[in-house]
Formats: C-alpha cells, structure tokens, sequence
C-alpha cells in the first residue's frame, strides 16, 4: 500500500517503546521491549500464551503500570502521572478480548458517553459522531438496543465504533476475536481491515495468520516476555528465523 | 384497645417511619462515601474504612445508640433523643450500606473499569456513569433486606426513651392491660411496613437471577 506523503514531520513514530520492563512481583513479565510504531503503520504482536502481549499493549494505555522504560504516543511522554496518562488515553483506542462494553447502556449512549465525558463535546455533536462510526462498523439500525440483546461479532464491531469516537491516532486490539463463535469472526476482521486501509496505525494481539499477512507491516513474535523476532509478514511466515517462531508456527498454522 | 390507644400508636409508627427513612437516606450517602473509600485503592483509606466498617458489625446496635445517645452528652454535646437515635441509625446503617455496595462495586467486572479507563474517563465519571449504575443494580436485593433490618431496628430506639412504636405499645400496654393484643397490633404493623420489602427484594433475587443466565 502506497501511503501518500501526509507532511514532513512524521518521521516521529506515532509509538515507541524503548527498554521497557515490567514485573508482577518477582515475575518478570516483560524484558527490555524495543519497538517503534511509524504512523500508519501495521502491527501483529503474537507469540505463545502468558509470552506477555496483553501486558505489552496495555502499557502503551498504562492499564498496565511498567517499572523502567519510557512510551511515548503521539508524542506524548507516558509519565505515570494521571496528567499524560489521560492524554496519551485520548489519543489510543482500545479493543479488548471480551468487548467490556457497557452492558447498562444502548449501543449509543456507549459511543456517546466517553466524547461527552473526557472530550466534552456536546450532546448533539456527540451523537452525530456516534451515528456515523456505528454507520461504519455497520450496525447503525442497533444504535438503541442494548449490547446483551446482540451477538457477540455485532457487539466487537460496537466496540471499535466506541473506540473511534474518540478520534484516536492509534488503536490497540487485544485479540479481538478470540471470544468470538467462528462465524462472527470475518465481520470483525472486516471491520479492522476497512480501518487498516483508511491509514489508521494498529497494533493488533492476534492469531489470525490470514489478517496478518493481508494486512500486517510487521509482524512481531514474543515470547517469555521479550520480543524474539520481527519481520514483514512475508518474511515471518516463509522464512521465520528463530527456532522458537517456528515451533509457534507451526502449532499455530497446523491448527488451521 | 379503643381507637384513642390506636392512634397512640399509629403516631409512634410514625416516628418510626420517619426514623428509618432519615437513617435510611443519610445512611445511604455517608454508606456511598463507606464503599468508596472501602474501594479507593488507598491502602490507609481502605484499612481504616475497613476499622470503621467492623467495629459496627462487630458490636450490637442497642451499644452503638447507648454510646451516642450518653457518650455524646458526656462530652458535652447535648442532643435530644431524637436527634441521638438519627445519629445513632445512621452511623449503623452507613457501616452495613458501605460493606454492602463494596461488595457490590468488587461485583463489576474489572473490564468494565479497564474500558472506561482506556476511554480515558476519569474516577468520577468511571464511578457514576460506569460502575455505580451497575453495583446499585446488583446490590439491591441485599440493600432491601438491610432496610428491612433497620427498619425493625429502630425499636431499640424506645430504650433510650424515643418514643417510636415499639415505645408508643409498651405505654399502652401498661396503660390498658391487654399485652397480647396490644403488641399483637404493634407486630401487625412492623409486618405490614417490612413483608412488602422482602416480598419486593426476593423479587428482584429472582429477576437477576434470571437476567444472568
Ligand atoms: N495481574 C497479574 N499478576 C501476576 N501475573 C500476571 C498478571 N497478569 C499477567 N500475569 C502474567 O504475566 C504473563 C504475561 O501475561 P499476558 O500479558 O496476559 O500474556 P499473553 O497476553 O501473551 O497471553 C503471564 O505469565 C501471566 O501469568
Ligand atoms: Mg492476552
């Protein structure tokens, strides 16, 4: 995909990570992450399970405090104070395995509600933002039901659409599909294909091998906490290099 | 018993109405203020809220509207019974309240804390808009059956000298020597305040029950 020129002042990456280290106690659950995220750009972070991916993209919205390192988003330095915290929240949306949407309010009211609170845009404006993006994710005829009276891929695409009212940069997916029965699971990836393709810069925790190589930059494999390889899709499948990608692969691929 | 000891006392279960609704009601918010500093995720807070919360569970009510009612006037704030028992309720009440809606709030799937985080929502806005909605909702059973218990519990306000229901039977009884008859009404009307609630509570059980299958 060729991405037009936007200016030449992003060359700053939209995320960066750099020797970022986290223990849980005694438990060291990530070790020296490196990586840097271009505007734009396309991430599949995979590995085995427990390798510490969910804890690495929840730094980047510091659900996760981390001991040494430092983030930045959008250029955004992630201090632990709540100042940047909420900042650089602003800035990234996130999808979670299990939607976490609200189950107390219409598949509106969880779009509008987070504009409202920490944009403080109004009601009206709110709304319209809210009508288009679940237009998007198409599902606006759902705009008043509530999320347990829909299905688990409609609820996931409820879910993104919350998270683009935010107007984020970024969007962080934390396996998205993985909660999903199989047959929803194409209306999600669909979903975030259709946002890969208008620019927007993802970094996505998940086991679909098809998604990442149609859609993928990069594709980064952990394991134990650490980031053991990286390499644009056609390499990381054809011609993994580490012996521990390919026993991953290969349990993976044989699944399928 | 004639009518005049009737509205004797149908004016003591007034004030027992009254009672319950003030311990009710200003037990509910300083209850909230409980389950939120319970839950604050400040360690001192917490240990402390947690202090607060055991000491009123641990020791009876009777003592709790002893120590109010005489230990207030001993150090010089005079009160009278009224405002002693109000004090005294709602203290109580907001102990068991706070335990209570802690639990509640500890209910709510952290997934929803971690959304409206990422959302970037704030503690009051997560509180209001996200969680509280939701732990009141899953609370409600056990708060009905609370009220019924502090409903029932402003009887022990007759014994510092507040003349209440339970009070207002006790004076008519001696009056007209008819016990049985006369604290037979008096139970009548305790039933008759605390049956629906539990009715009301044992339905609202059942429908979550249901909602979360
Ligand atoms: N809250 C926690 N407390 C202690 N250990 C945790 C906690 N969360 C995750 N871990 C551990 O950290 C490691 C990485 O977890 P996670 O990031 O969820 O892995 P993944 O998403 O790759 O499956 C795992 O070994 C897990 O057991
Ligand atoms: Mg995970």
């Amino acid at each position: 995909m060729n991405q037009t020129m936007n200016s030449a002042t992003t060359t700053e990456p939209m995320i960066s990570l750099s020797g970022v280290e986290k223990w849980y106690g005694a438990f060291k659950a990530l070790d020296n992450i490196n990586m840097s995220v271009a505007k734009g750009e396309k991430i599949v972070l995979c590995g085995p399970s427990g390798s510490g991916k969910s804890t690495l993209i929840r730094c980047i919205n510091h659900l996760e405090a981390y001991q040494k390192g430092d983030i930045h988003v959008g250029g955004i330095m992630l201090g632990h104070g709540s100042k940047t915290i909420d900042a650089v929240r602003r800035e990234v949306g996130m999808v979670f395995q299990q939607f976490n949407l609200f189950p107390h309010l219409t598949v509106l009211q969880n779009c509008m509600l987070a504009p409202m609170r920490s944009l403080g845009i109004d009601k009206a404006q709110a709304e319209d933002r809210a009508r288009t993006l679940l237009e998007r994710v198409k599902i606006s005829e759902q705009a008043e039901k509530y999320p347990a009276q829909l299905s688990g891929g409609q609820q996931q695409r409820v879910a993104i659409a919350r998270a683009l009212c935010m107007r984020p940069k970024a969007m962080l997916f934390d396996e998205p599909t993985s909660a999903l029965d199989p047959e929803m699971v194409k209306e999600v990836l669909d979903t975030m294909i259709a946002l890969a393709e208008e620019g927007m810069t993802m970094i996505c925790v998940t086991h679909e091998m098809g998604f990442a190589r149609q859609v993928a930059d990069r594709v980064i494999f952990m394991a134990s906490g650490a980031i053991v390889e990286e390499a644009p899709p056609a390499e990381f499948f054809s011609n993994p290099k580490h012996e521990r990608t390919r026993k991953f692969l290969g349990e993976i691929l044989g699944r399928h | 018993m004639g009518r005049e000891e009737f509205l004797f006392l149908l004016a003591g279960l007034k004030w027992t109405v009254a009672l319950s609704v003030v311990a009710f009601l200003c037990g509910s918010i300083a209850g909230l203020i409980v389950a939120l500093a319970r839950t604050s995720g400040i360690f001192i807070v917490e240990r402390l809220t947690a202090g607060y919360i055991a000491v009123f569970q641990g020791t009876p009510l009777l003592m709790q509207l002893f120590v109010v009612y005489y230990g207030l006037a001993l150090i010089g704030i005079q009160m009278d019974a009224w405002a002693a028992v109000s004090v005294g309720l709602t203290l109580h009440a907001s102990a068991f309240l706070g335990e209570i809606w802690r639990g509640s709030i500890e209910a709510v799937p952290r997934g929803q804390t971690e959304a409206a985080k990422a959302l970037s929502l704030g503690y009051v806005s997560r509180m209001k808009d996200v969680v509280l909605p939701q732990a009141i909702r899953i609370s409600l059973p056990a708060t009905i059956g609370f009220l019924v218990q502090l409903i029932k519990g402003t009887s022990l306000a007759s014994i510092v000298g507040f003349t209440e229901l339970t009070r207002a039977g006790n004076i008519i009884s001696n009056q007209i020597f008819q016990p049985l008859t006369v604290f037979g009404v008096v139970g009548a009307l305790y039933f008759l305040m605390c049956c629906p609630l539990t009715i009301y509570g044992a339905h609202l059980e059942r429908k979550f029950l249901t909602a979360s299958r």
